[in-house]
């Protein structure tokens, strides 16, 4: 752990000593010598692994250059179904001090295993991913993160105490608790869902908490894709900066990419976890700066090697210098998923592009739910919308039009006529974890 | 002069009409009248209480969204005409309402009309000057006594 050497005592935070500022060719050599380490690893250890290198005819000799990842086989996501529990771990029991696992809506779930080398890789990634928000020791977090078989709340808890911040362990839900110690106990920081923090906004107006008031000065939110409007949300409605963090269990947890001060895309944390963009079609890679899925290679993982591991997620790399100075290459914030893909009557729809267009008429805030249905063979998608005060009217004229220019804006953005239904406030089921957006009732 | 209506949100679907009543009958409060308008997906529900203020901290902290909103009372004999008269009125002055709806007193021979105009002030003032009677709130709920219900709500017509 390098905590002490870019957070000192009282609390000054020295980033040049931290990984995130390597110049690049360093950058490189480790990741290389990284990267045949874990292939070797992975290939001692892991006979899924070793099968699928050996119907190749590779070996980890293969591996001269970073270049040559592309040589190596994809790693999906039923790969760890498949082999549910434990079947990909590299390491014995023994040296296993943690599962996590996946909620698993459809089928097994998955679940994941960490060494004390892996917490502690963990715990730094999420120091570094504090410090990237602007945090550091004296700062007081509140943690909202679920803590349990899900990774953000231990992963941001581990985090938060690695960089000598004060973590509140208020786990997620019990919005009324959540206001109190937001309110009581000096919080400066929150890391949660971006759709849970929504519904705090809301409830803390209902019951008379002025979040601009508050010292808190910073949110962390992930797990989830959300938009720029929502951001915008977010930002209008308190005094705190909102970062967009990245992570998923299978590679580690929260903690694979953070954004900056400069909010323009998250800095991978790649002398961890390598990057690729490749074509979510045809599987082959594609240069920095165009866009396609998110794959990434677990470079110092002990207990469960990922190696090209299909992200699911559509964003980009970017290579161009960022402000803050970090020498890490980031990607785009992640709007959508190929998975999130929504395709009715052959136009492709992400649930972003629908919260985009409910953003951008005036006053509308993000509680939607996207409903599929099939009707005679024909899909059809109906939005709905919660009312909230400043939409609302005495005049049914009035309420129409917003109606008709919700209905319109989604139209525009997604290029799908949809039917849209005003519901009462709070019929919506509010997220304490992940949002679910879209109800799909076609049973394709 | 001007009565504070009270406007709710209610999806088009069966007992959703209940909630709202209930919440503030809970609360002790009498409704004077009410008046709903809807459309095939959705309701807008009105009401007239006196303690408006304590209806809307209880129908909010409920969870509804709730919409106050400045309108005009007249009171007409209750007999044919009445209203068209009224209407002759504004109609003149070339006022426009965007609703309106009307209930009877249980005593007296009275009709109230509620108006909801986009300038109630200046309703206000051609009303008066035709020499109709603007009702206003201390009058209109002089009419129930406490616990009475008084009111009973006669029409519900949507003038937009």
């Amino acid at each position: 752990m390098q905590t002490e050497l870019w957070n000192d005592a009282a609390g000054g935070f020295h980033p040049a000593s931290a990984p995130d500022f390597l110049p690049a060719e360093r950058l490189k050599e480790v990741q290389l010598r990284r990267l045949r380490a874990v292939v070797s690893r992975a290939y001692e250890h892991v006979p899924l692994f070793r099968e699928r290198l050996d119907a190749r005819g590779l070996t980890p000799e293969a591996i001269g250059e970073l270049a040559d990842i592309a040589k190596l086989p994809f790693t999906i996501k039923t790969d760890l179904r498949d082999t549910y529990p434990f079947g990909l771990f590299a390491s014995p029991m023994g040296d296993i001090v943690r599962l996590h696992a996946s909620s698993g809506t459809t089928g097994k779930p998955i679940v994941v295993g960490y060494t004390r080398e892996d917490v502690d890789v963990w715990a730094e990634v999420m120091a570094r991913t504090f410090a990237a928000c602007g945090l550091h020791r004296g700062d007081i977090v509140q943690n909202a993160f679920g803590y349990g078989l899900f990774t953000g709340g231990l992963g941001a808890h581990y985090g938060a105490e690695a960089l000598g911040a004060t973590v509140i362990p208020v786990s997620g839900g019990n919005t009324e608790r959540q206001l109190m110690v937001l309110r009581d106990f000096g919080v400066s920081a929150l890391c949660c869902t971006p759709s849970y923090f929504v519904h705090l906004i809301e409830r803390a107006k209902e019951a008379g908490v002025d979040l601009k008031g508050l010292p808190l000065r910073v949110g962390v939110f992930g797990a989830e894709p959300w938009s720029d409007a929502m951001r915008a949300h977010i930002e209008a409605n308190t005094a705190l900066k909102a970062y967009d963090i990245y992570g998923l269990s299978e590679i580690t947890g929260p903690g694979v990419a953070s954004e900056c001060a400069a909010q323009n895309g998250l800095h991978v944390f790649e002398d961890h976890f390598y990057p690729e963009i490749i074509d979510p079609e045809t599987g082959a890679s594609l240069p920095d700066g165009a866009e396609g899925e998110l794959v990434l290679t677990t470079l110092s993982k002990k207990a469960m090697p990922m190696i090209r591991y299909r992200t699911r997620d559509i964003t980009r790399i970017i290579t161009a210098p960022c402000a803050c100075g970090r020498t890490l290459r980031r990607i785009e914030r992640i709007g959508r998923r190929s998975d999130d893909m929504i395709i009715i009557r052959g136009v492709n729809v992400f649930p972003s592009q629908v919260e985009a267009a409910l953003l951008q008429v005036e006053g509308a805030l993000p509680h939607y739910r996207i409903i599929l249905t099939r009707k005679s063979g024909l899909d059809q998608m109906a939005v709905e919308v919660e009312v909230t005060p400043e939409v609302f009217s005495d005049k049914v004229g009035a309420l129409e039009a917003v109606r008709a220019r919700l209905a319109q804006a989604i139209e525009q953005i997604c290029g799908i006529r949809v039917d849209l239904r005003l519901v009462e406030p709070r019929t919506i089921e509010r997220s304490e974890g992940k949002a679910k957006r879209v109800i799909d009732q076609r049973n394709i | 002069m001007k009565l504070q209506q009270l406007s709710l949100f209610l999806e088009n679907r069966p007992g959703r009409l209940g909630a709202p009543l209930e919440s503030i009958a809970a609360a002790g409060i009498n409704l004077m009248t009410l008046s709903l308008a809807d459309t095939a997906q959705f309701g807008i529900l009105r009401l007239i209480v006196r303690e408006w203020e304590l209806a809307r901290q209880v129908l909010e902290h409920a969870g509804w969204v709730v919409n106050l909103t400045e309108v005009v009372a007249v009171d007409v004999l209750d007999r044919p005409g009445g209203l068209a008269e009224a209407l002759k009125v504004l109609e003149s002055a070339g006022l426009n309402i965007e609703y309106l709806y009307a209930f009877s007193l249980r005593r007296g021979d009275k009709a109230i009309l509620i108006f909801r105009f986009d300038d109630p002030d200046q309703a206000i003032v051609v009303l008066k000057a035709a020499g109709l009677h603007v009702v206003d709130a201390e009058e209109l709920f002089s009419h129930i006594a406490v616990g009475e219900g008084a009111a009973e709500a006669m029409n519900a017509n949507e003038g937009e």
